[in-house]
């Protein structure tokens, strides 16, 4: 296992000089600069920043300059926020992502295993159909309408919650709920998958025979086998869950990290631009190495690949 | 061709007085009641957009056309689904928005095939250290935020749509290419391959003219099932105002839209989620529908 994980870190490098490459050609080929789109300052001022900032240096210099930078794991200054660094905007802000994200992940287990398992559990009933149609609805409702909608109800009609901000713990609800929503879906539909193939297994229906209780096949017998399929979707979401909560933070007016992504990117704010998807890179990179290991702990038939 | 596809499948073996693989399929298909519902709504909605798109003025006012004295007006007889805040008829907008988002739903997928089919081909036809390579790319690339790097794309070079063809398709092709990958390796085997390969034919035709076509059942519903992806990123995109830009419409744009002034025009939000939430599940469900009818194994792994 250990050199699994070796491997898959050294795997990581390459990938990562790679990301960093196309991100910092990418933003350098394309129009405009950083300082191009505030008010005309005089052109000796604008020389000076240029130099200040080594923008005036040829391209390739740059390129080698922030990757000696990345290397130390100094994301350099930000071009919009001055006197800040991008370190410490990350800092600042991705804490605040990194719960949202955690609530509405938890969101998405809590409603989809329950789900799925209810369903799997009481198959071709009601309580299949139920809860298998709510996730369908759950797939197809796009979280920037079911936030709104959300608002609209619970915050504006009913004024049980704030419509926006981040101040109290029940402030945390609605935006848990909507990013959470759509995972949750897709957590039911996989569990209900995964549950049933258990489900029908011979030693199940030992058990049964038995007299085991539903609630003993459920978690005793089932639960590590049927939870398999949702394990190994739990990277792709976690990286979701990550990026989708740009809209969620541009709904509810959370000071999270993604809003700050994507307004970098249109000030070309170089070094936060990379900093923020080098950053993001690792994340995910890391939590899939995290639910690949927990993957094969839950099923020893999976052994690390060589 | 159709007795090939019939061993690619679960079923047992076929006498040759059966229906053929396609005629099962199509009466599967059509006893599944919600799968043709599905089929018929995105029949309908591809029809009025593109009835839209030929007849500017179908309901009477053209997308861009502002009333300006008129304002954000409730649905009416004149205006079936209302206007906006400036006087545009919605029903108008939003035909013309489907059109986009159908568009680029069409499109995206499509690019998305292309690269999944040809890449997943190869790498299971070559089998060996190539395929393992090949897919390790791809599992690496699975790892990676990619919508992250459309919004980049999209933010640097303009939005333009052909653009968002691409950037899209160029993030949706991972899963296809893995399906088609491992319905390669399963049919390679078979001795029709073998006789093509006695035949001397390259190994190109092999793969794309003996190979391929007895792949279409999976790719039709992996297609089917991407689509709705593609139109949610699309929305996506829109919403953070990175899609098409005004005064052109998509569903992402018009409820972006809505959302801003839901709690005084909800109509404005209302009706483009509707007609969004309605086509994905139409195509959701045709996709499922799809999957039984030309029983495809459930190879998302």
């Amino acid at each position: 296992m250990i050199r699994f994980i070796i491997r898959r870190l050294l795997e990581t490098v390459p990938v990562l000089f790679i990301i960093a490459t196309a991100t910092f050609f990418m933003m350098h080929a394309a129009p405009g600069g950083p300082f191009s789109s505030e008010k005309q300052a005089p052109p000796e001022v604008q020389a000076r920043i240029n130099a200040f900032y080594g923008l005036d240096k040829p391209l390739f210099q740059q390129y080698l300059r922030q990757m000696k930078h990345l290397l130390t794991g100094d994301l350099g200054p930000s071009f919009k926020y001055a006197g800040r660094t991008v370190n410490e905007i990350i800092g600042d802000s991705f804490p605040v992502s990194a719960e949202l994200g955690c609530e509405g992940l938890f969101v998405a287990l809590l409603f989809g295993l329950v789900a799925g398992m209810v369903a799997a559990l009481k198959q071709n009933t009601f309580w299949d159909h139920l809860p298998m149609s709510l996730a369908m609805v759950g797939l197809c409702v796009p979280t920037f309408v079911l936030g709104p909608l959300l608002v609209l109800v619970f915050a504006i009609h009913l004024d049980w919650f704030n419509a926006a901000g981040w101040f109290f713990p029940r402030d945390r609800i609605l935006p848990a709920l909507t990013l959470g929503a759509v995972y949750a879906a897709y957590i039911a539909r996989l569990c209900r998958g995964g549950f049933l193939e258990v489900l029908h297994q011979d030693y199940i229906r030992t058990a049964r025979a038995k007299g085991a209780s539903d609630a003993r096949i459920l978690f005793k017998h089932s639960l590590r086998g049927g939870i398999l399929p949702v394990v190994s979707y739990l990277g792709p979401t976690i990286a979701g869950v990550l990026t989708g909560s740009f809209v969620v933070e541009t709904i509810f007016g959370i000071p999270g990290f993604g809003r700050f992504f994507v307004i970098a990117a249109f000030n070309r704010d170089y070094f936060m631009v990379m900093g923020s998807v080098l950053f993001y890179a690792v994340l995910v990179i890391f939590l899939n190495l995290a639910a690949d290991i927990v993957l094969v702990w839950l099923n020893p038939r999976l052994r690390f690949e060589e | 061709m159709s007795e090939s596809i019939s061993i690619t499948t679960t079923q047992p073996a076929q006498t040759a007085a059966s229906p053929s693989f396609w005629q099962d399929a199509r009466h599967r298909l059509w006893k599944n009641k919600l799968a043709v519902f599905g089929l018929v709504v995105v029949c309908v909605l591809g029809a009025l957009s593109l009835a839209s798109y030929l007849w500017p003025n179908l309901t009477g006012y053209t997308y861009a056309r502002q009333d300006l004295t008129l304002g954000p007006a409730p649905p009416s007889h004149a205006h079936w689904l209302g206007t906006d805040a400036l006087g545009r008829d919605l029903l108008a907008r939003l035909l013309y928005g489907g059109g986009i988002s159908l568009t680029v739903g069409l499109y995206a997928t499509g690019v998305s095939l292309i690269i999944g089919v040809i890449y997943g081909a190869i790498s299971g036809f070559a089998g060996g250290k190539v395929d393992s390579v090949m897919m390790r790319i791809v599992d690496i690339l699975y790892a990676l935020p990619f919508v992250i790097f459309v919004i980049l794309i999209m933010v640097f070079f303009g939005q333009s749509l052909v653009l968002m063809f691409i950037a899209i398709g160029a993030v949706e092709w991972l899963t296809m290419a893995r399906i088609v990958r491992g319905q390669v390796m399963a049919v390679k085997r078979q001795e029709f391959v073998e006789a093509a390969h006695a035949l001397g034919l390259s190994e190109a035709r092999i793969i794309f003219q003996h190979i391929v076509p007895n792949l279409l059942g999976p790719i039709i519903v992996y297609a089917t099932l991407t689509m709705p992806e593609v139109i949610l990123l699309e929305s996506f995109l829109s919403f953070l105002g990175l899609g098409v830009q005004p005064p052109q419409s998509s569903w992402g744009v018009l409820i972006k839209e809505g959302a801003d002034v839901m709690q005084e025009y909800p109509w404005l939000l209302i009706y483009p989620a509707a007609a969004m939430a309605l086509t994905l599940f139409s195509l959701n469900f045709l996709g499922d529908g799809l999957r039984d009818a030309l029983d495809v194994r459930g190879s998302k792994d």
